[in-house]
């Protein structure tokens, strides 16, 4: 230990390129090195969680058991959806803030960059850990992503123990990462650079990281409670010894409703760059953007039991979830709204970016309606835990969160390698997706009001057409995922220089760096008018 | 935004973290296995070599980590600018600790208002008491619904002997802290040293008092993580308090060790005001929990 670092390096880094080797990737502190390792572990864990939804997709391409025991099926679902969430979509947004918020804003880099590469390099760590626990007596956990007790306590395999301190690792990498974001935001913004100046992604960043610090906590206390109900003889979701079950669910869903805001209002900030910039307009309504994103984030801490209004919850809780969940439908459809007033007599091109970003407001907004139906309770009784709920939060995840940090790497990748984008296989990929996507979930809909029961591996005969198309759309969506690994290497390889601006109305401080821009960015702050 | 920003310091690149997080999951890793080994799940006995491997490095680790930051800080590399950034992540981190305590605490709440009345057959969801029909609501909960698999304990502990005591202990800690942060305002170097030893003394005190409460409600009280929710409840927020306490203890103590060296000075003095803003906050948890888990 004593050789490591304990000279003081008394000049600060600015003025030197990148180091050699693989150094420079463990030792970084540079946020853009540390947004790429995130973006690349993100599209890792996405190929990994992606592969897992296939198997689980071949398993239901007919109905009856044909490739894989119920008891892995069930860990598949656990996993998927672990990873996706943890491992994929929230890693994918905090590189995209690494690489944007500091060149977005004018910092010289993140405001704390050592605790910034140590909020990285703990996620390799926890999903090797979880990972490892397909392969442990008793197999992965199994107990779905939610993990409700009693599944993950009396009927938990050992592994939940392992996934108990893998959970609590990814809260610590996210809660580093979100004060990292928040000093950044707070104390690092160029002169010039006020509040209501912000670029949208940073907004959206900001209150995502309040959302963080605020839910992640509650996710360690939770997981807390599991862990000594399973080992330590507590019982906080055991009604014998006067805890319940449905207590776990609370506190679960407290975390876990503002979790699908930390899943998709980056995502917004990004759609709300790339549509001005194609529709060659500025965006409409800024002011309402920022509030609405801000009404959206404080609205999703009061209404998590609409997850819950089948498990018993007394009436006037079914009540209020319910018209708590529907309110927050305004401030998203002030968003969906500005968001097409932008467009409204743009010069609109269609770019892949710009396609992407179209994409998503269409489809999430489906998403969005289909929540509406479940934020009805009444009507919720019928679809709660169908295929109609997995429908509902793929179209907002995967065509939604998926869609909108595609359109955002699709968007920036020039900024970043400085190549230009091969538009023909980026609307390829477009398309395969789009057409893909939709094929995968849309059926999920008509299976899940018909009564298809979620997380089942096997389902009665009625239900196989829809199936059968639904699988053949995974297989397509998954496949075409290969050509986006095959366009970012190549972009990265090689490629047309691209301009400073890269897009004809792009505009923000990202865009009057060079590309790809220096190592070090604004040592000197630029002045912001 | 009133420094330039040229001043920013950004480091060099930094070993620290990646051997950090390697550290880190030693510990979890080590943790999982030991606690299933523990419950005989697992026979392996390497859990608990690889734990203490992982939290022995992660202390060296921390203070080599808090050693470079202090020289660079001491070598005038620091900007007003760059303080101010580490307040932002204290007070932040602060924040993500209360939410941490208002799980448990939305806990504690929920399960005295709903859970154990609709358990005895109360409200809207009383209808549970069919579960177990003998059973009634009451708080403390002495009596479980499962006696047998959660023996409720024989009685709690009384909040007007050693927890009235503690409380006394933590509010007068936050003060002895504040009149050494004044001291050192005033750079009265003698009476800083005074206070901050005091505040760490009580805090050990207060350690002390709670490891011998916990004693009494195991062994003569019956109070224990498996006494039904009251148990349940009462462990995991005085628990995790009591570690918060020394950690907090521990802060403190090298923040003592860095005044004796000569550290900090009336206008540059980050890391104390954060140990102390540590150690406000847990006392103000505690103030919560006397109420809430105690007296009421």
């Amino acid at each position: 230990m004593s050789a490591v670092g304990t000279e003081v390096d008394t000049h600060d880094d600015h003025h030197h390129g990148p180091a050699r080797g693989i150094g420079r990737w463990l030792f970084t502190t540079n946020h853009k090195d540390i947004g790429t390792l995130y973006l690349f572990f993100s599209l890792i864990m996405f190929l990994i969680g992606g592969s897992m939804a296939l198997l689980i997709r071949a398993e239901l391409f007919q109905p009856g058991l044909q490739l894989i025991e119920p008891g892995f099926f069930n860990q598949m679902t656990t996993l998927h959806g672990l990873i996706m969430v943890f491992g994929a979509v929230m890693p994918a947004f905090v590189g995209l803030a690494n690489w944007m918020i500091p060149i977005m804003i004018g910092a010289p880099d993140m405001a704390l960059p050592r605790m910034n590469n140590w909020s990285f390099w703990i996620l390799p760590f926890a999903f090797a850990m979880l990972l490892s626990s397909l392969f442990m007596e008793g197999g992965a956990p199994n107990f779905g992503w939610t993990f409700y007790a009693p599944l993950s306590t009396t009927y938990a395999p050992p592994s939940v123990t392992y996934f108990v301190f893998g959970v609590h690792m990814m809260g610590i990498s996210s809660i580093m990462g979100a004060i990292n974001i928040i000093a950044t935001i707070t104390n690092m913004r160029a002169p010039g650079m006020t509040w209501m100046k912000l670029p949208l992604f940073v907004w959206t960043w900001l209150i995502t990281a309040f959302l963080l610090l605020a839910v992640m906590p509650v996710l360690a206390g939770v997981v807390t409670m599991v862990l000594t109900d399973v080992h330590f003889g507590t019982s906080f979701f055991n009604a014998a010894g006067g805890g319940d079950p449905v207590l776990f669910q609370h506190v679960f869903w407290f975390f876990g409703h503002p979790e699908v805001y930390i899943m998709i209002l980056p995502a917004f900030g990004i759609v709300s760059h790339i549509i001005p910039t194609f529709a060659r307009k500025p965006l409409f309504g800024y002011a309402s953007m920022v509030y609405a994103t801000a009404s959206i984030a404080v609205l999703s801490f009061t209404v998590w039991a609409h997850h819950m209004f089948t498990v018993g919850i007394p009436l006037a809780g079914e009540l209020f979830f319910m018209y708590a969940t529907m309110a927050i439908a305004v401030p998203t459809g002030v968003k969906v709204f500005n968001w097409m007033a932008t467009m409204w007599r743009g010069s609109i091109t269609f770019e892949t970016p710009m396609l992407f970003a179209l994409a998503f407001v269409v489809l999430f907004t489906i998403g969005g309606l289909s929540g509406l139906m479940l934020a009805i309770a009444p009507s919720d009784f019928q679809y709660h835990d169908t295929y109609f709920v997995v429908a509902h939060f793929h179209y907002v995840l995967v065509p939604g969160a998926v869609f909108g940090i595609m359109a955002g790497v699709y968007f920036w990748l020039p900024k970043w390698t400085g190549h230009v984008l091969d538009e023909r296989a980026g609307r390829r990929h477009f398309w395969l997706s789009f057409i893909g996507v939709n094929l995968t979930f849309f059926p999920m809909h008509f299976i899940g009001l018909a009564g298809m029961p979620r997380r089942i591996p096997d389902y009665a005969l009625q239900f196989a057409d829809f199936n059968m198309v639904a699988s053949i759309g995974a297989f397509l969506f998954g496949f075409s995922q290969l050509l986006f690994v095959w366009n970012v290497i190549s972009n990265i390889r090689k490629g047309r220089q691209a301009t400073d601006q890269v897009w004809e109305g792009a505009q923000g401080l990202e865009w009057e760096l060079s590309s790809p821009p220096p190592y070090h960015s604004f040592s000197e702050p630029p002045k912001v008018n | 935004m009133s420094e330039s920003h040229s001043a920013y310091y950004v480091p060099a690149q930094s070993r620290w973290p990646i051997f950090a997080s390697v550290a880190l999951a030693f510990l979890g890793y080590g943790a999982a296995t030991f606690i299933n080994s523990l419950s005989g799940d697992t026979p392996a006995s390497y859990g608990v070599f690889l734990l203490i491997a992982g939290m022995t490095l992660l202390t060296l680790i921390l203070f080599g980590w808090f050693g470079n930051v202090i020289t660079e800080s001491r070598a005038g590399l620091y900007s007003g600018q760059l303080d101010r950034s580490f307040r932002i992540g204290m007070v932040w981190f602060i924040f993500s600790e209360v939410m941490f305590f208002a799980a448990f605490f939305g806990t504690l709440f929920y399960v005295r208002t709903l859970a154990v009345p609709w358990l005895g057959g109360e409200g809207d969801k009383g209808v549970s008491q069919m579960l177990w029909p003998q059973f009634t609501a009451a708080w403390p909960l002495m009596e479980t619904p499962d006696n047998t698999l959660f023996p409720g304990p024989k009685a709690t502990v009384s909040p007007w002997h050693i927890p009235l005591f503690n409380t006394m202990l933590l509010v007068s800690s936050s003060v002895t802290v504040t009149l050494a942060h004044h001291a050192l305002l005033r750079n009265d170097r003698k009476r800083l040293k005074q206070w901050l030893a005091a505040t760490i003394a009580l805090g050990i005190i207060f350690i002390g008092f709670q490891a011998y409460e916990y004693a009494e409600a195991y062994h003569e009280l019956g109070l224990t993580l498996n006494a039904g929710i009251y148990g349940a409840t009462f462990f995991i927020l005085t628990g995790f308090h009591g570690l918060h306490v020394t950690l907090g203890t521990l802060i403190l103590f090298i923040i003592l060790m860095r005044v004796m060296r000569g550290h900090f000075d009336p206008q540059k003095h980050f890391a104390f005001e954060a140990a102390s803003w540590y150690w406000h906050f847990v006392d103000v948890v505690w103030v919560g929990l006397f109420l809430f888990v105690y007296v009421l």
